[in-house]
């Protein structure tokens, strides 16, 4: 989607603010968010459509609030799209499903949760038939078009070309995983180099590295 | 059950803007109070959370593991042929980290992380990630102008040096193992990881100092 999401060498957001004292959180709320985030998020979702429904807010929410507020509003949207809340319960303030409270959930101690952390080292490859199309060294193009939905592939690379630099083994495709479909595709790690991308850096020797799926790409003289 | 109705997610991101508190507090409380009422989460287990990720998990994992990539020579080279089975032996698997690559700094190379997309993060090595690293401006420049964004940090890149970009796409994450200062020959690993600042794991710093 060329959503506002897609900022990769957008130009005009000027100078970074580096107001950083090393805290995790710098309100409350951003850890309570965090936490919230870690242990409930909507049950049947993947992390794709999770992050579609991110950018999908509106452009102006999306660039003017803060971060983990962002990922608050992500949260009710997903859990009332998979019609695990209402509008009306967020006015009411309390469930109005008319069933009983469910028993509450038991408490996680410290320890738990670090070894829940653990346990949160999702891998994402499997083993699949397809043999990789593409080499290391080969020079390839990025696709010229997007995909209408949820994609990884930024509008930044469109239509350059690069080079495989390795192979990671075919990984969820997250296309389709916004769809709640898992199926794998080949993952490369895919070099730029800066002066195919910006007219400005004509000359330069520095390079952009992306990880990109098959579909992303073609034959150079596509 | 989700749909995955992305037209109606839109829809619904719109009204949610009359229908919630105008402050980002009320607006996560509302959501706390919500799931708890539901069923659906424990505050306890947050604070516990909140706890890992304020005292536990943090840019200390990564120095360390910097640190060991520095001194133990077999180490470093697990590391970069196998990161999150490396950092597996310290204990510090985990969110996001399962993908891990460990990318090296030389005389003649810098590296910059970035997730133009979103904010991916290694989470179970660094922590939570800096407000710029979230933010719109790093986002959009780290690809485009790396030298102008180092700058900004106060890091000066020489011409010889070839800057090479990260921009976290899939679930790879990535992590700079910084060159080790000058000077610090017979430091133990502790007083080494001291000296390993969370920014030059990112790619913002890169003369790290012998203290």
């Amino acid at each position: 989607m060329d959503g506002i999401h897609d900022l990769g060498g957008k130009q005009g957001y000027g100078p970074i603010d580096i107001d950083d004292q090393g805290d995790p959180f710098h309100h409350a709320w951003e850890g309570r968010e965090w936490g919230i985030a870690q242990c409930a998020r909507t049950p049947g979702i993947t992390i794709d459509w999770w992050r579609h429904c991110r950018e999908l807010i509106m452009p102006e929410d999306y660039l003017g609030r803060p971060y983990f507020d962002s990922w608050a509003q992500t949260d009710f949207a997903t859990y009332i799209e998979a019609g695990w809340m209402t509008l009306d319960e967020i006015d009411a303030g309390t469930s109005l499903s008319g069933q009983p409270a469910p028993a509450p959930l038991p408490a996680m101690t410290l320890e738990q949760v670090l070894d829940e952390d653990r346990a949160h080292a999702f891998r994402f490859d499997a083993e699949i038939e397809a043999m990789p199309f593409y080499s290391v060294g080969q020079q390839i193009r990025a696709a010229r078009n997007g995909y209408a939905g949820h994609t990884r592939l930024p509008q930044y690379v469109r239509g350059r070309l690069g080079v495989i630099n390795a192979y990671h083994g075919a990984h969820v495709f997250p296309d389709r995983s916004a769809h709640g479909e898992e199926v794998h595709q080949p993952l490369y790690s895919v070099m730029f180099e800066a002066s195919e991308l910006w007219p400005e850096a004509a000359g330069s020797k520095d390079k952009v590295y992306l990880d990109l799926w098959e579909s992303y790409l073609l034959e150079p003289r596509e | 059950m989700s749909d995955f109705d992305a037209d109606k997610v839109a829809k619904i991101h719109r009204e949610l803007h009359s229908h919630l508190p105008s402050e980002p507090a009320l607006r996560v409380k509302a959501l706390e109070t919500l799931l708890v009422d539901k069923g659906l989460v424990n505050s306890q287990t947050i604070d516990a959370w909140v706890e890992a990720y304020t005292e536990e998990i943090g840019p200390k994992r990564g120095a360390r593991v910097v640190a060991k990539a520095w001194t133990d020579p077999e180490y470093r080279k697990r590391l970069l042929a196998d990161a999150p089975a490396a950092i597996d032996e310290l204990g510090y698997l985990g969110k996001a980290t399962a993908h891990l690559k460990a990318v090296e700094n030389t005389d003649t190379v810098h590296n910059l992380v970035v997730c133009t997309l979103c904010s991916c993060y290694p989470f179970s090595i660094l922590g939570i990630a800096p407000a710029w690293y979230k933010a719109a401006a790093y986002r959009a420049r780290a690809v485009r102008d790396p030298r102008g964004v180092l700058a900004e940090f106060g890091v000066d890149i020489g011409d010889q040096v070839e800057v090479r970009v990260w921009d976290s796409t899939a679930e790879l994450r990535y992590l700079v193992i910084p060159q080790r200062p000058a000077g610090t020959d017979g430091m133990s690993e502790d007083q080494l990881a001291a000296l390993v600042t969370r920014n030059s794991m990112i790619g913002t710093d890169r003369d790290l100092q012998a203290g």
